[in-house]
């Protein structure tokens, strides 16, 4: 099928484009491919959204029925949690720009389930249930659309009674708008060398819950972060936000640059649910959804060559996170709107095929830019110097700049990947969970509506099968078992003396940890039957 | 030869049902929802005597809120020539669909009506049977097979201790069970073939029925929660247990 533009990935960056592009000029033929079972399925967020791009997007969003202007910020708390206390830090350490003033929280999914209707309105196609599988290129190298994958694949590779080949998607610019790590950016990041001249890009993994709490106890609009207990071989802190309709969205994120194998994010999640502060908030309260995704913490200095022939990254697929802000949304969506601006002023030049930019140009010159490179060290520095010094370091940074005496320099990241021996790092227990505030990985799994297709093939792809089992288990105790939030990896057999590494397939959240965080970089993740995966509901 | 397929729009079967806190019904603010997989197979039943060349149209027709279109816009996908979407806002109860069903019968004459055999949101398992009463017309419920013969219906319905065969004259009523088939996924190009099908709106005042509420819902509860098991150690100390409870 032939489009004008192939956006893969109905998130905010993916569907600002759509549009935007729509809004430059209704006859352009947008297509939009979303592997999750409908739009906002697979969007995991906060959220927390500065309407910044919004704004510009849609400037009467408000008075349209979105989602977001439910529940304005009205009260913005940053604790400093101590094992048993806290400290509240005061507004006037932190630059007014990190306060919160403007912002909405609520669900990014359902920002989306609404971003979609504007789109479909507009005349924009949305295919969700269809995962990018492959990409295309012409007989130049420039890319020239991407193929959905097969459907009705058995485990063996073989095609069953309902085998449905995919569909080549032919485009003159294909956006990509996967997310973070997403698999075919990662391709193509590598195929063009996008990353020749950036910082290696690095990541956290955020966990997230949705409950409903006592009544009496839901301020809707406080929104709280912690940083400090329970993390002390990591960086990365905890979110509480008030949300509408009784419920609080709850999470943490934690730096993937992490060297202790013994860690567990998702422990460390579970036992900051159970700090005094955070549990007090949830007792006679019900968990009602569970969720995780790696989130871009790289910055500035990691964003990526966002053009190539045929195709642009926009949203977290080049990674426009605002680490201290901890918000990437308005960012990725203001990046989807200058690709979709490049993208309809090439097409009206009869353009095609080649690299777009105009949009790289405008990109590195608009308010994300400006933004981004005001943090850029935030990250560095308390990945160097640890949360008390590295923040307080942060926070000089970021006065310096908003102030405008900002040295020109810019730290440099190290790679997520490597991991301390196991014997070598300080060995970490977990509490068991107690079911009503903290719970274990298959309960939870089971509240994100996560399924796919049983009969399939493996979808998490190991370079080396032995890998795990002979080097992993002896160095690191096999890391994946501990870092999947998922309870995807598994290893048994240990007692017998007979242990193997197990993939539980189904149970994946598609947060993209283990592609990351794999010692050899063994294990890569490829997108399943399209439809799979998790079902979020307003997460 | 016609065939209608009705067909609701429901909760996912992947997701997971969670109760309003004031405890009036489910909560089904954006939660995925989806055709009802009973409705899906009867789709494809459907669409596959149509290949076979045993039925010249396949109608497909929802009862319910604007949303309903998403799932005739699937049933299109899947292959159905054109939709109805019967528009209520309210919930309508099986005996009112059955009356809907009816009336819309009347006008398009189909051979064969092919229902799933229940909804899975409310598992009324009704509709089907009420529908053949209010029409006077036979049923074969729960089937594995049907196989159209001449101007009757071979059905094999699932049943306690194994399968029963019943030969319908038609026009008849069929309901699905889950081995009758394994549907297909709806491809993209037919997908946007749908989209550019003929879709009709009507309303039950229009085909002349009263879907006012016969029942009232007194409460809506979630099951209770099991309690947690016990490990014995050996099979003598299972069968104490089992004496204890006065089971054995």
């Amino acid at each position: 099928m032939e489009y004008d533009v192939v956006i893969v990935g109905g998130g905010p960056a993916g569907l600002s484009a759509a549009i935007r592009l729509k809004q430059q000029d209704a006859g352009i033929r947008v297509c939009v491919l979303e592997k999750g079972s409908e739009i906002g399925a697979h969007i995991l967020s906060g959220a927390v959204v500065d309407p910044r791009a919004l704004d510009e997007l849609i400037p009467d969003w408000r008075e349209r029925d979105c989602p977001l202007a439910a529940v304005p910020v009205t009260d913005n708390r940053h604790w400093f949690l101590t094992k048993n206390g806290k400290f509240s830090v005061p507004h006037w350490l932190t630059p007014g720009w990190m306060h919160n003033k403007g912002t909405y929280t609520g669900s990014l999914g359902n920002l989306c389930r609404w971003l979609a209707a504007q789109a479909e309105e507009l005349g924009v196609e949305i295919f969700p249930g269809f995962a990018a599988a492959e990409m295309l290129y012409d007989e130049h190298g420039a890319v020239r659309g991407v193929a959905t994958g097969d459907m009705g694949v058995g485990r063996d590779g073989q095609p069953k009674d309902d085998y449905q080949p995919g569909m080549e998607l032919h485009a003159r610019y294909t956006l990509f708008a996967e997310g973070a790590r997403g698999h075919l950016t990662k391709q193509v990041i590598a195929h063009h060398a996008l990353d020749a001249a950036s910082q290696p890009q690095v990541y956290g993994l955020g966990l997230k819950e949705l409950w409903d709490i006592a009544p009496h106890k839901h301020q809707p609009g406080l929104v709280i972060h912690t940083q400090g207990w329970p993390l002390s071989d990591a960086y990365g802190g905890g979110f509480l936000y008030h949300q509408a309709d009784g419920q609080v969205a709850l999470g943490f994120v934690v730096g993937l640059g992490y060297r202790n194998p013994h860690l567990s994010p998702f422990g460390e999640f579970q036992r900051w649910k159970q700090h005094p502060e955070i549990r007090r908030c949830l007792e006679g309260g019900k968990r009602i959804s569970y969720g995780a995704r790696v989130i871009n913490e790289g910055g500035w200095q990691s964003v990526p060559k966002l053009t190539f022939p045929g195709g642009a990254l926009v949203g977290c697929a080049a990674g426009f996170v605002n680490v201290p802000r901890i918000k990437g949304s308005h960012t990725a969506m203001k990046s989807g709107m200058l690709a979709a601006e490049a993208a309809a002023a090439a097409l009206s030049a009869g353009r095609g095929g080649d690299a777009l930019d105009g949009y790289e140009a405008a990109l590195r010159s608009s308010w994300v830019a400006k933004e981004l490179r005001m943090v850029r060290n935030v990250q560095p520095l308390i990945a160097r110097f640890g949360a008390i010094l590295g923040t307080a370091l942060a926070g000089v940074e970021m006065w310096m700049r908003t102030l405008g005496m900002g040295l020109p320099y810019t730290l440099a990241h190290h790679s997520d990947r490597g991991l301390s021996r196991k014997d070598a790092a300080r060995p970490i227990t977990y509490p068991a969970p107690d079911g009503v505030i903290s719970f274990d990985r298959l309960s939870s799994v089971f509240v994100s509506n996560t399924n796919h297709e049983e009969d399939q093939p493996v979808h998490l792809h190991l370079a080396d099968p032995a890998l795990p089992i002979d080097r992993n288990l002896p160095l690191y105790g096999e890391p994946a078992r501990l870092y999947c939030p998922a309870g995807v990896y598994e290893v048994t057999g240990q007692e017998e003396g007979d242990p193997r590494f197990v993939i539980n397939p189904q149970n994946c959240l598609h947060c993209k940890t283990c592609d990351i965080k794999d010692p050899a970089a063994n294990i890569t993740w490829v997108t399943p039957e399209g439809g799979g995966g998790p079902n979020y509901p307003n997460m | 030869m016609k065939i209608l397929v009705p067909v609701k729009r429901v909760i996912d079967y992947n997701a997971k049902p969670r109760l309003k806190p004031d405890g009036s019904g489910v909560d089904l603010s954006n939660v995925k929802m989806s055709l009802n997989p009973f409705d899906e197979i009867a789709v494809e039943e459907a669409v596959r005597l149509k290949e076979k060349g045993v039925a010249a149209e396949v109608i497909v027709l929802s009862v319910g809120p604007a949303k309903a279109v998403e799932v005739l816009r699937t049933a299109l996908a899947m292959g159905a020539d054109r939709a109805i979407h019967v528009q209520s806002d309210e919930a309508v109860e099986p005996l009112a669909v059955a009356k809907i069903l009816k009336a819309v019968a009347g006008e398009e004459q189909p051979g064969l009506i092919i229902l799933g055999k229940q909804a899975i949101d409310d598992d009324c398992n009704q509709t089907g049977q009420m529908l053949a009463g209010l029409m006077g017309r036979p049923q074969g419920t729960f089937a594995s097979q049907v196989v159209v013969d001449g101007d009757s219906v071979l059905v094999t319905r699932e049943i306690d201790g194994g399968l029963e065969t019943v030969k319908l004259a038609l026009p008849a009523i069929v309901t699905t069970d889950l081995r009758l088939n394994e549907p297909r996924y709806a491809s993209l190009p037919n997908i946007m073939k749908a989209k550019s099908k003929p879709l009709a709106t009507r309303t039950p005042a229009d085909l002349g029925v009263d879907v006012t509420p016969r029942l009232a819902t007194v409460k809506v509860a979630e099951p209770p929660v099991r309690g947690a098991g016990i490990k014995v150690a050996d099979a003598d100390a299972l069968a104490a247990k089992l004496k204890d409870m006065g089971v054995a």
